[in-house]
C-alpha cells in the first residue's frame, strides 16, 4: 500500500527549528533546517540523530528544501550539511540563496564571537554549505531525479519565501513554510493552484487568531510611535534586518513625509543598505504596486531613514530606532533596550512573534524585572507594545489556502499545541478531511490511494469511445475488455487480439456443438424459418440473421436444421458457438430444447 | 496534426500548430522591413525631406506627387510607415487557444492577432519577455505618435497603379495587408492576455497537452517551447544562442526525443562572428571619437545594447574614452536599463552571482552612476541642453525610418568625421540608408547576431536527434547571393520539411498510445500471470470514463441481484442482459493430463482416436465427443447442459485467458 510519512524533527507542536522529514514514493526529503532561538544548548538544532545514529545524512536524504531565510527555517543548515554531513542538493529560491548566508554569518558572529561558544559552525562552513545550494525559480518544475520533482510557489511572508510542492508519480505533498494570504506594503499574497496534494503541511503560528485589518494595526502603530516621539521619548523597534523591517520603514517613511516630522529614524547595523539593495534587485518578488512603479520611484530608497551608530543611543531627544535582532535575544537591539528600559517615556514595539526564552518573550509576558548576565537585574519601566506585523497566515488565511489547494489531508506544524488543536477541529469540521499535528519525532503515516497510470492502445481507446461514448451509460455501462501487459516496468493495455499478436501466441478456439431434436412436419427450411421468426421475437436486443445458405446466425452462433430421409419429421437442430458467446449459446440451446411455439 | 505557416520570415515566425484538439500559435513576429519603403519620420522639421519632389510617371499619366517622393533616384511612400503582418486569411484567428511567445522580438504583432479578431485565448510568456516586449511596443507606438502624419497614402496600393510604379515598389507583394502601427490601448489590451510562466514550468492545456518553456540563451527570458502529450513531443526552437552573453544558457537536453522539431530564428548573418564584430565595433567607435567625430549606433532598446555597453565599460579606459559622453535616447531607455537589473533569475551564472553580493548584474549601472552614460526619453527636453560633442549616441529605430535616430542622421550625415555603426542584423544597411543619400558620414556594418549558425545547429540536431525537422524554406538552400556555400544550409536525413508563408504542413506522427488511469480498486483486483520471463498479463474488464481528455478505467459494478419475486420464474426465459465479453484463450490442452483430469472427475470410459490434427475423445458413458487439437477444442455435447459446462471448465484449466 503506498503511503507517505511525515516526521517533524522540529516545529512539531512548537515554533522554532523547523525541520520536517517527508518520505514519499521511496524518496526522503528534508523540509527546512532551522534553529530554535529560545535555546542555547543542544535543543537549538533539530535532532538529526533521528535520521541516523552515526555518520552522514547524504545517503538517507534525496534533497533538502529551504522555504525562506528566517533562521528558524535555515539556521541549522551549515551544522547539518558540514558538521553532521550532507552533500546532496539543497534547494532554495534566489533571494533566499542570496540572503540566507548573510543572516547565518550574522548569527554565527553573535554566537561565537560575542558569546564565545565553541563547537559551532565556521564562516567557511557557511560558504561550503552554500555551494551545495541549487536555486529554484517560482513555478519551475525541478527534476531532482527521474521520479522526484519539486515546484515552488510564492508565499509572501518575506522576500523570496516559497511554498513547495513535492511530487513522486501521482503522490504529492505541499509544504507552506511561513506564508501570508494578504498582500502587505511590500510583498504580495501567497498563491497556489488547485494541485490537490495528498498532504498539505501548513504552519499555524496564528492558528486561533483572526487578525483585525492591517490598516487598523498600521494606524495603531503610527499613533503609538507618533505619541512617544511627541513627548520626547525614544522608540525601539527590534526587527530582523530583512522582512518586516522594510515594510515598517516604508510605513514610517510615508508617515514622516506626510506629517512633516523631524525626529530622526535610524536603522541599525550595516545590513540596512545591503538589505535594501536586495529588495531593489529582487523587486520581481515584491508586490504588484512596487513592481509597477519601481522605474519611477524605488520604494526601497528611503529619505528619512538614516544609518544608526552605537553612540546615537545616548543622544538626547526623541528618535526611532530599528535594531536587530527581532526577539531581543542578543546583539544591538538588546544593547539599546538595556539603555532605554529604565525610562518610562520610552517605548519598545515588538512587531513580531518571540519564541520562549528570549527577552522579547519575557517582556511581552509582562515581566518587569529581567535577570541579566552577571547576576544583575534590569528594571523594565519603558512601555512595551506588541503589534503583530509578522506576516503569517491567520486562521482565515489557512482556511483560504486549504480551499485553494484542496488537499486530501492536512498536517499542522510551526504552532503551539493548544492552538493547533483548535484549528485542527475547525479544519476537520469544515473540510471533512483528516488533520494531523505530530509532535517532534512522531511520525504521521498517510495511506495514499493513487490511480495507476497505464498506456492504452489508441485503437482500443478509440473503439471503446466509439462504441460506448466517453461517459458510461449509468443504466447499462459498457464493459470494456483489454489485456494488460507488464514488461520492463511498463504497463500497457491493449485489445486481447493485439496482446496475442504481441506475445507471439495463437488463439485457442473453444467451441461447443449441441444437437437438439424436435418433431416438426414441415420441410427443413421451413423449420429453420420458424426458428428464425421465434428467435427474432425472443431476442430483441441481439442481431438475428437468416442467411441464404440455410443457416440462422445469432451474433456468432450458427444454427442449422437437418433431418434424415428415413425420418423427415425428426429434425436435428445443430447449434454451434464459441467460448466468446458462451452465455448466449447456453441460453439458446436450453431455449430450443423446450421446442418451438406452435 | 497540422502546422499552418502564417509567416515565411525565418526570424519573425508565426506558425499555428494544431496538436490533438488544441490550437497553438507559436510566436507572432512583425515584419518591420516594410517600413523601408517609406520616407523617414523626422522629429524636427527637415527642410531636405520636405523639399523632395513628388513622383509623377514619365508619361505624366499617373500623378502621385502627394503620396510618393523621389529621393536620390528612389521613390518612397510619404506616409506613416506600415508593417507586414502575419497572414490573417489562412485560418480563423478566433479559434486559437493559446499563443506561446519565445522572445520579445517575436511578439511584436501580438495586438494584430489578439485585438478585434475574436481571439479569446491565453498568451504565455516569461516575465522578462512580457516586460521588455511591452517596452518595445510602447517605444514603437511613441515613435509613431510623436510625429503624426496628416495624410495616409493609399492610392499607390491600388493594383493597377502599383504595377506602373518604379522598382522596387512595383514588385512588393501583398501591400493591401500592410497595416499602420497599433495604439497603446491595443497594446495594453493584448498584453493583459499574457499569463506569466517560468522556465521548465509545466502548463497543462485542456488536460490533453502540456507546454513548457526552456531557456534558449538568446535574450532575457527567451525560450524554446516543448509541446507534448504523453506520447508525442514537438519542440519549437526559435531564436537560440550558444554564445555566453548575458542570458541564462540554452537548455539543450530537454529537447531530446522530439518527434518533430520546428526550427526558426537562426542567425541572419551566418558568415559574421559576433565576437569579431564586437571588436570591430569598439575599434571603429574609438577611431571616430579620437578624430573628433560622433558615433551613431541605431539599435533596439533592449538586447544587444546591454552587451555593447558592457563591452564599452571594459574597453573605455584603455581606449581613453573616459570623458566621452555616451547617450542612450529612447522613450523607454530608463525603463530598459532598470528592468535589465531586476531579472537575476534569467541571467547567466556570472551575472546571477553579482546579485548575491548584492550588486547590479550589469555594469551599465556604474556607467550611469558615474555619469558616463546618460539616458533621455527623447532629443527634446534635457538632452538638448546637456548634449556635448563628440559623443556616442545609441538610439532607435534601427530601420532609420522613425525614432530619434532620424534626427541624428539629418544632423550628422553631412560630415565625414561622423560614423554610423550598424549592429542590428534585421535590416539591410544600404536599404536603411537609401533616403539619406548622398551621405558623407562613414558607414560601418558590424551586425551582431548571436543566434545559432548552421554549424552549431547541425551539431545540436545530431545531439538531440529529432525524428523530423520543420524549418522555413530559406534554410534548405544556400543563400541566394552565395549559391556555392552549401555549408550555409541545413542538410539532414531525412530532409527537413520546408515551409513558406501560407504553407499548411501535415506533421508526421505515429502515435499508438494514450495515457489512461486505472482506479486503485480496479488495479488491486487484477491478477497478473506470467506468460514468458519478464512478461506478465492480466485481463481487464472495466468501464471507461473520459472527460476533458482524461481517461479513467473504473471497476465494473455488478448489477444488483434481481429481487426474488414472481419475475424470478421468467429469468431463465430472458436472454442474458449484458453481454460481458469473454477473454480470448490461448495455450493448448494436452492429451494425457486432460485424460487424467477427466478420470479424477469420474469420467472413466474414454475412447481416444488419433486424427491428423490431434485426437478425438469419445466419452462413452456420457455420449460426448471432445476434439482436441493444437488450435482449438470442440466439445460436442447434446443433452446434458451441466455436463457441458463442467467439461468446459476442465478445458479452461489448461488455457490462459487474455
Ligand atoms: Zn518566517
Amino acid at each position: 500500500m503506498p503511503e507517505i510519512k511525515v516526521t517533524p524533527l522540529g516545529a512539531g507542536q512548537d515554533v522554532g527549528r523547523s525541520c520536517i522529514l517527508v518520505s514519499i514514493g521511496g524518496k526522503n526529503i528534508m523540509l527546512d533546517c532551522g534553529m530554535h532561538m529560545g535555546y542555547n544548548d543542544d535543543r537549538r538544532f533539530p535532532d538529526f540523530s533521528y535520521i541516523t545514529q552515526n555518520g552522514r545524512l547524504t545517503e538517507f536524504l534525496d534533497c533538502v528544501i529551504i522555504s525562506h531565510f528566517h533562521l528558524d527555517h535555515c539556521g541549522a543548515l551549515p551544522y547539518m550539511s558540514e558538521m553532521v554531513g550532507y552533500d546532496g542538493p539543497i534547494y532554495m529560491t534566489h533571494p533566499t540563496k542570496a540572503i540566507c548566508p548573510i543572516l547565518l554569518e550574522d548569527f554565527r558572529k553573535i554566537t561565537v564571537d560575542k558569546k564565545g561558544e565553541t563547537n559551532f559552525f565556521t564562516a567557511q562552513m557557511i560558504k561550503d554549505c552554500m555551494k551545495k545550494v541549487v536555486p529554484l525559480n517560482l513555478h519551475q518544475t525541478v527534476q531532482v531525479d527521474e521520479e522526484l520533482e519539486i515546484k515552488a510557489y510564492y508565499a509572501g511572508h518575506v522576500l523570496g519565501a516559497a511554498m513547495v510542492q513535492i511530487k513522486v508519480g501521482l503522490e504529492s505533498v505541499v509544504y507552506t513554510g511561513d506564508y501570508n494570504m494578504t498582500p502587505d506594503r511590500h510583498l504580495g499574497a501567497a498563491w497556489i493552484d488547485k494541485c490537490r496534494p495528498d498532504i498539505l503541511i501548513s504552519e499555524s503560528t496564528y492558528a486561533t487568531t483572526i487578525r483585525d485589518s492591517k490598516r487598523c494595526r498600521e494606524r495603531d502603530f503610527l499613533k503609538k510611535v507618533h505619541e512617544t516621539v511627541e513627548r520626547g521619548g525614544k522608540v525601539l523597534i527590534p526587527v530582523f534586518a530583512l522582512g518586516r523591517a522594510q515594510e515598517l520603514c516604508i510605513l514610517l517613511e510615508t508617515f514622516w513625509e506626510r506629517m512633516n516630522l523631524k525626529a530622526p529614524i535610524y536603522f541599525s547595523t550595516g545590513l540596512t543598505e545591503k538589505a535594501n539593495n536586495y529588495y531593489k534587485l529582487f523587486i520581481t518578488w515584491t508586490n504588484q504596486k512596487i513592481r509597477k512603479t519601481f522605474v519611477q520611484r524605488n520604494m526601497f530608497e528611503f529619505k528619512h531613514i538614516k544609518a544608526f551608530d552605537r553612540s546615537y543611543a545616548d543622544n538626547p531627544g526623541p528618535m526611532v530606532v530599528f535594531a536587530t535582532p527581532g526577539m531581543l535575544h542578543a546583539g544591538q537591539s538588546l544593547h539599546i533596550f538595556k539603555k532605554w528600559a529604565g525610562n518610562e517615556k520610552n517605548m519598545v514595539i515588538m512587531p513580531g512573534y518571540c519564541v520562549q526564552g528570549t527577552v522579547g518573550h519575557k517582556i511581552l509576558n509582562g515581566q518587569k524585572k529581567l535577570e541579566m548576565e552577571g547576576r544583575s537585574t534590569l528594571d523594565v519601566k519603558l512601555q512595551v507594545e506588541y503589534m503583530s506585523f509578522s506576516a503569517h497566515a491567520d486562521a482565515k488565511g489557512i482556511m483560504q489556502l486549504i480551499r485553494m489547494a484542496e488537499p486530501r489531508n492536512m498536517l499542522l506544524v510551526h504552532g503551539e499545541a493548544k492552538k493547533m488543536e483548535f484549528l485542527k477541529d475547525k479544519i476537520e469540521q469544515e473540510f471533512n478531511i483528516s488533520c494531523f499535528m505530530p509532535a517532534n519525532g512522531e511520525t504521521t503515516t498517510i495511506v495514499t490511494n493513487p490511480n495507476v497510470p497505464v498506456d492504452i492502445s489508441l485503437n482500443l481507446l478509440k473503439r471503446e469511445m466509439a462504441l460506448g461514448g466517453p461517459l458510461p451509460d449509468s443504466k447499462r455501462p459498457r464493459t470494456m475488455r483489454g489485456t494488460l501487459i507488464m514488461k520492463d516496468n511498463s504497463l500497457r493495455l491493449v485489445s486481447p487480439e493485439q496482446a496475442l499478436k504481441e506475445l507471439g501466441l495463437s488463439e485457442h478456439q473453444l467451441r461447443f456443438t449441441c444437437r437438439v431434436q424436435l418433431h416438426d412436419s414441415h420441410s427443413d427450411s421451413e423449420t429453420l424459418g420458424r426458428i428464425y421468426t421465434y428467435l427474432k421475437s425472443a431476442l430483441k436486443n441481439y442481431g438475428v440473421q437468416h442467411l441464404p445458405d440455410g443457416t440462422v446466425i445469432v451474433e456468432s452462433i450458427v444454427i442449422k436444421v437437418t433431418s434424415s430421409p428415413e425420418e423427415p419429421n425428426l429434425k436435428v437442430i445443430l447449434l454451434s458457438w464459441s467460448y466468446q458467446d458462451e452465455e448466449l449459446g447456453s441460453f439458446l440451446s436450453t431455449l430450443l430444447k423446450k421446442g418451438l411455439p406452435s | 496534426m497540422k502546422l499552418y505557416c502564417l509567416s515565411g520570415h525565418p526570424t519573425l515566425p508565426c506558425n499555428v500548430l494544431k496538436f490533438k484538439s488544441t490550437t497553438i500559435m507559436l510566436d507572432c513576429g512583425l515584419d518591420i522591413t516594410a517600413s523601408l519603403y517609406f520616407l523617414p519620420l523626422p522629429l524636427v522639421h527637415s527642410p531636405r525631406l520636405s523639399k523632395l519632389p513628388g513622383w509623377v510617371s514619365k508619361d505624366g499619366a499617373v500623378n502621385l506627387e502627394k503620396e510618393l517622393k523621389e529621393c536620390s533616384g528612389r521613390v518612397f511612400v510619404d506616409s506613416q510607415p506600415e508593417f507586414c503582418l502575419p497572414e490573417r486569411e489562412l485560418l480563423d484567428l478566433s479559434t486559437i487557444d493559446v499563443i506561446l511567445i519565445s522572445n520579445y522580438h517575436c511578439m511584436m504583432a501580438l495586438p494584430y492577432i489578439t485585438e478585434n479578431t475574436g481571439f479569446t485565448g491565453t498568451v504565455y510568456a516569461t516575465e522578462p519577455t512580457l516586460q521588455i516586449g511591452r517596452l518595445l511596443m510602447e517605444e514603437l507606438v511613441a515613435f509613431m505618435e510623436r510625429v503624426p502624419k496628416a495624410h495616409t497614402a493609399t492610392c499607390w496600393k491600388n493594383k493597377d497603379i502599383q504595377k506602373l510604379l518604379p522598382a522596387p515598389l512595383k514588385d512588393v507583394v501583398d501591400v493591401c495587408s500592410w497595416r499602420r502601427c497599433y495604439s497603446m490601448l491595443e497594446v495594453n489590451s493584448a498584453l493583459s492576455k499574457v499569463q506569466l510562466v517560468g522556465y521548465s514550468q509545466k502548463v497543462e492545456l485542456f488536460g490533453a497537452v502540456q507546454v513548457s518553456p526552456l531557456s534558449s540563451g538568446y535574450s532575457l527570458g527567451s525560450s524554446n517551447w516543448i509541446i507534448q502529450s504523453h506520447y508525442e513531443k514537438v519542440s519549437y526552437v526559435s531564436g537560440s544562442s550558444l554564445l555566453t552573453t548575458h542570458p541564462q544558457p540554452m537548455d539543450q537536453s530537454s529537447l531530446k526525443n522530439s518527434d518533430v522539431l520546428i526550427l526558426t530564428g537562426l542567425t541572419q548573418i551566418p558568415t559574421a562572428n559576433p565576437d569579431g564584430m564586437l571588436g570591430e565595433f569598439c575599434s571603429n567607435l574609438s577611431m571616430t571619437i579620437r578624430a573628433g567625430g560622433n558615433v551613431l549606433v541605431p539599435c533596439y532598446s533592449s538586447g544587444v545594447i546591454y552587451d555593447l555597453l558592457e563591452c564599452l565599460y571594459q574597453f573605455m579606459d584603455s581606449a581613453n574614452l573616459g570623458n566621452t559622453p555616451f547617450y542612450f535616447i529612447s522613450p523607454v531607455a530608463n525603463s530598459s536599463l532598470e528592468f535589465s537589473q531586476i531579472f537575476a533569475e534569467w541571467l547567466c551564472q556570472n551575472k546571477q552571482s553579482k546579485v548575491y553580493l548584492p550588486e547590479p548584474p550589469f555594469p551599465h549601472a556604474e556607467l550611469i552612476q558615474t555619469n558616463k552614460l546618460k539616458h533621455y526619453p527623447s532629443i527634446h527636453g534635457d538632452f538638448s541642453s546637456e548634449f556635448r560633442q563628440p559623443c556616442v549616441v545609441f538610439t532607435g529605430h534601427p530601420s532609420l525610418r522613425f525614432g530619434d535616430v532620424v534626427h541624428f542622421m539629418e544632423l550628422w550625415g553631412k560630415s565625414s568625421l561622423n560614423t554610423i555603426i550598424f549592429t542590428e542584423p534585421d535590416f539591410s544597411y544600404l536599404e536603411a540608408l537609401a533616403p539619406y543619400q548622398p551621405l558623407a558620414m562613414k558607414c560601418v556594418y558590424c551586425p551582431i547576431d548571436t543566434r545559432l549558425n548552421f554549424h552549431q545547429v547541425s551539431k545540436l540536431l545530431k545531439e538531440i536527434q529529432p525524428l523530423h525537422v520543420v524549418c522555413p524554406e530559406p534554410y534548405t538552400q544556400p543563400p541566394p547571393a552565395q549559391p556555392h556555400r552549401t555549408d550555409l544550409m541545413l542538410e539532414l536525413q531525412p530532409a527537413p520539411m520546408a515551409y513558406r508563408r501560407c504553407s499548411v504542413l501535415g506533421l508526421p506522427f505515429r502515435r499508438r498510445y494514450e495515457r489512461i488511469h486505472l482506479l486503485p480498486e480496479l488495479a488491486k483486483s487484477l491478477v497478473l500471470s506470467e506468460m514468458k520471463t519478464g512478461v506478465s498479463v492480466a485481463t481487464v474488464s472495466a468501464v471507461l470514463h473520459s472527460k476533458d481528455n482524461k481517461h479513467v478505467l473504473q471497476p465494473v459494478v455488478k448489477p444488483a441481484p434481481v429481487p426474488p419475486s414472481k419475475k424470478r420464474k421468467r429469468v431463465t426465459e430472458d436472454p442474458p442482459e449484458v453481454l460481458d465479453p469473454k477473454p480470448l484463450l490461448t495455450g493448448a490442452v494436452p492429451l494425457e493430463p486432460f485424460l487424467a483430469l477427466l478420470h479424477k472427475n469420474g469420467i472413466m470410459e474414454v475412447k481416444v482416436e488419433e486424427t491428423s490434427g490431434g485426437h478425438i475423445l469419445h466419452l462413452q458413458a456420457e455420449d460426448v465427443l471432445i476434439q482436441l487439437e493444437e488450435e482449438g477444442t470442440h466439445i460436442i455435447c447434446d443433452h446434458n447442459e451441466s455436463l457441458r459446462t463442467a467439461l468446459r471448465d476442465l478445458v479452461l484449466r489448461f488455457l490462459h485467458k487474455l
